[in-house]
């Protein structure tokens, strides 16, 4: 039987990819929407996806052009507002309690948009940088360089935070000295 | 920080519980539904003679099926001979689940089911669709089947119909069985038929 796998199989394989996906490419707020829209119309297409295709290139497509969508709505719709993208460029900074994570995935959503595609769709969703080409338009050089451009700025923002970790946790343990007084 | 490290780090930067996948899943099965793009719906439940798979078309309940013959098998078969379109989407269901655990309960004798007999083709389904004429706790021979469905020389078409029944339990293939005693063949096994026979008899 070469049959198609059934849909669930599809949704149980790349489900959590995809989410990663729409949280890293437009963050927390319209992911779950990207989510159900991607699934619903490859729910819709998939009995005329070529059964040699590559799902989750095919998935990661879709999701990419409903996040463009999303975006656009939300941008017709927002009203201006004080914070520029500008002001999540400072990981670490005034953040307490959002620990490393909250600080990379801050990191991420300040990368400019191609920059924050080329790293979700290769490191995430794991596709190369042809696939990634042929998505988001442009050459492979071009999604390879966005793909580094966005690693290089992510590392100047993420072994700040990792140094400020080792401190915290090194001067705690120095100033729990209230055992001689008991 | 190398690139394994990275991927790592990216995936853990963005967590989700398995929770939300599942409202997720969820909110897409109410989406296709509404949609008309929910071609085969499935769900499982559990049963005196164990698991049994349970899927519904837009048409109606098209298949119920045991353990035994894999449930990952007979999804794989639905999106060939139906749709790709499957989805673990258990609101369709609701209906047949619980005549189905009424019934094992044994406070339902027949059921009123809408079915899609679309699995089944022929002669064979003939034969299936005059099952439901044998009452419950009742049984008959492989020739009485036949007969039943208007030819009373294919005995042996009537038992590959019964054998190969795509909604066992609801269409009670398992009140078929050899004049001389023998039990016969049946999807989820001998002893789930004879289960079924002694539910129906007590």
């Amino acid at each position: 039987m070469t049959g198609k796998q059934p849909f669930e199989a599809v949704v149980a394989l790349h489900g959590a990819t995809v989410l990663r996906v729409c949280r890293a490419v437009l963050g927390p707020a319209d992911a779950d929407d990207a989510w159900s829209e991607t699934f619903l119309a490859a729910l819709r297409a998939y009995p005329d996806l070529p059964a040699d295709a590559n799902v989750e290139a095919w998935l990661v497509t879709i999701a990419h052009r409903k996040a463009i969508d999303i975006t656009r709505a939300t941008a017709r719709r927002a009203v201006p507002v004080a914070q520029t993208p500008d002001d999540a460029t400072a990981p670490g900074a005034d953040r307490a309690g959002d620990g490393l994570d909250g600080d990379l995935a801050a990191a991420v959503a300040a990368l400019p948009a191609k920059q924050k595609q080329a790293v979700a769709y290769h490191y995430l969703a794991g596709l190369p940088y042809a696939d990634i080409a042929a998505i988001v338009g442009g050459s492979v050089d071009a999604a390879r360089r966005a793909a580094a451009d966005g690693i290089a700025a992510l590392r100047r923002a993420y072994p700040d935070v990792i140094g400020t970790t080792a401190q915290t946790t090194g001067g705690s343990s120095r100033k729990g000295g209230g055992r001689e007084r008991v | 920080m190398n690139a394994f490290d990275l991927t790592r780090d990216l995936k853990r930067a963005f967590p989700q519980d398995p929770g939300e996948l599942s409202r997720l899943h969820a909110r897409l099965a109410a989406q296709a539904e509404r949609e008309g793009i929910l071609d085969v719906a499935y769900r499982t439940m559990d049963s005196p003679v164990g698991p049994l798979l349970l899927a519904a078309t837009e048409a109606g309940l098209v298949r119920v099926a045991y353990a035994s013959e894999d449930h990952d098998t007979v999804l794989r078969s639905l999106a060939t001979r139906i749709s790709p379109r499957v989805l673990s989407a258990p609101a369709r269901l609701d209906e047949p689940a619980r005549e189905l655990d009424e019934y094992f309960a044994g406070r339902r004798r027949s059921f009123g089911l809408v079915l899609d007999w679309r699995l089944s083709a022929g002669f064979r389904r003939a034969v299936l669709r005059s099952l439901p004429e044998i009452g419950y706790g009742q049984t008959i021979s492989y020739a009485a089947a036949a007969a039943l469905a208007g030819n009373p020389k294919a005995v042996r078409a009537a038992a590959t119909a019964c054998a190969t029944n795509p909604l066992p339990v609801v269409v009670p293939c398992h009140r078929v069985i050899y004049s001389d005693g023998r039990i016969g063949r049946y999807l989820g096994g001998p002893e789930a038929k004879r289960a079924l026979l002694s539910l129906e008899a007590s």
